[in-house]
């Protein structure tokens, strides 16, 4: 709805179509799909998927690490978190399911009518580009002098921030030792749950 | 001698991989990439050495107790650039006190550098203990079983 801005038909649309239509059917495979072996291919099919659409954004930082983190350790992560479980799973009652679907269609609708409000993909005076986004182009070769904005923003910038989210990711593999235990099956300290009740 | 192809295909790749890590660990701030990137993709190398040979093998490259002092160093090494600054006379992360005199920010090429190192070894610590705790909590699985 914006003035000066208008959105041209290419192919690169048409990329944007097929990765999105791809991403849909990966979805749907998952949902439909009970054997937890397929379940985590497809995510990790997902998450490539949805790294290749990030870089048709013109996002290449947020494709990188959805390449790296989405479709790499997480399918590993999950693989390995599969071992510990059963490979299928089980079949759920179907009693809840009419107020469930209600809930997603009705969510899913309401975010469809909100996208008729959104600015225009790229509108350089959307909310998102306008303030500090264009601060941070402006300023960052004189501020930081590093081409790549990205990790200005996110090293020197928000630097703060970034200290929180490592702490965040310290803490996740804090919690794994406390729960998993470094004294697991192979090797380590034998933990017996008998003698442990009183104290 | 299981997995032949699979075995010798992960000794051919196993160094480039920890080599585009660290390209793209230290390359983050001219091009896409920085320490999350290539701390994860550090991790995976030593993943899939894990898968082809056993995670005995591995824990014989890395043990556990190294990754969990690995983890409180890339934390602290972050948090430490911060301290120094401030030592230096700046702010918290004011990483332009590091070459004050510099014309061209040299000291955000540093200090950024610095950080994602930090960054970047507590990320592929964390990544690889949690992989380390996942699966050596079960014996090897058959192959039928997946």
């Amino acid at each position: 709805m914006t003035e000066g801005y208008s959105y041209e038909v290419s192919p690169i649309l048409l990329v944007d179509l097929s990765l999105l239509t791809m991403l849909l059917v990966v979805a749907l495979a998952m949902l439909r799909s009970r054997h937890l072996f397929a379940v985590v291919m497809l995510s990790g099919i997902y998450s490539l998927l949805s790294a290749a659409f990030f870089v048709s954004l013109d996002a290449v930082d947020v494709a990188f690490t959805e390449a790296a983190v989405g479709a790499g350790v997480s399918t590993v992560l999950m693989l390995a978190g599969m071992l510990l479980t059963a490979r299928r799973e089980k079949p759920f009652e179907s009693r809840r399911v009419p107020i469930a679907r209600l809930a997603v269609f009705a969510t899913g609708a309401a975010l469809l009518y909100a996208t008729i409000d959104m600015p225009a993909f790229g509108d350089p005076n959307a909310p998102a580009n306008a303030y500090v986004g264009q601060a941070y182009i402006e300023e960052t070769p004189g501020d930081i002098s590093v081409p790549n904005i990205v990790t200005a923003v996110l090293a020197s910038y928000r630097g703060f921030d970034t200290l929180g989210e490592v702490i965040v990711v310290f803490t996740a593999g804090l919690a794994v030792i406390l729960l998993l235990g470094v004294g697991s099956a192979r090797g380590g300290r034998e933990v017996s749950d008998v003698d442990g009740e009183g104290s | 001698m299981q997995h032949l192809i699979l075995k010798v295909t992960t000794k051919i790749l196993f160094a480039p991989i920890i080599v585009f890590a660290l390209y793209v660990q230290f390359h983050g701030d001219y091009g896409p990439g920085g320490g999350f990137q290539a701390g994860v993709i550090f991790a995976v190398a030593f993943i899939l050495h894990a898968f082809c040979f056993g995670l005995e093998q591995t824990r014989k490259v890395i043990p556990l107790k190294a990754l969990i002092i690995a983890m409180v160093v890339g934390v602290m090494f972050y948090a430490g650039t911060g301290v120094a600054t401030m030592l230096l006379g700046g702010n918290f992360l004011g990483y332009d006190q590091i070459a004050p005199e510099s014309t061209h920010h040299a000291g955000q090429h540093y200090g950024i550098i610095l950080v994602e190192w930090g960054v970047g070894v507590a990320v592929a610590s964390t990544m690889m203990t949690i992989f380390y705790l996942f699966t050596g909590r079960e014996p090897d699985i058959d192959q039928e079983d997946w």
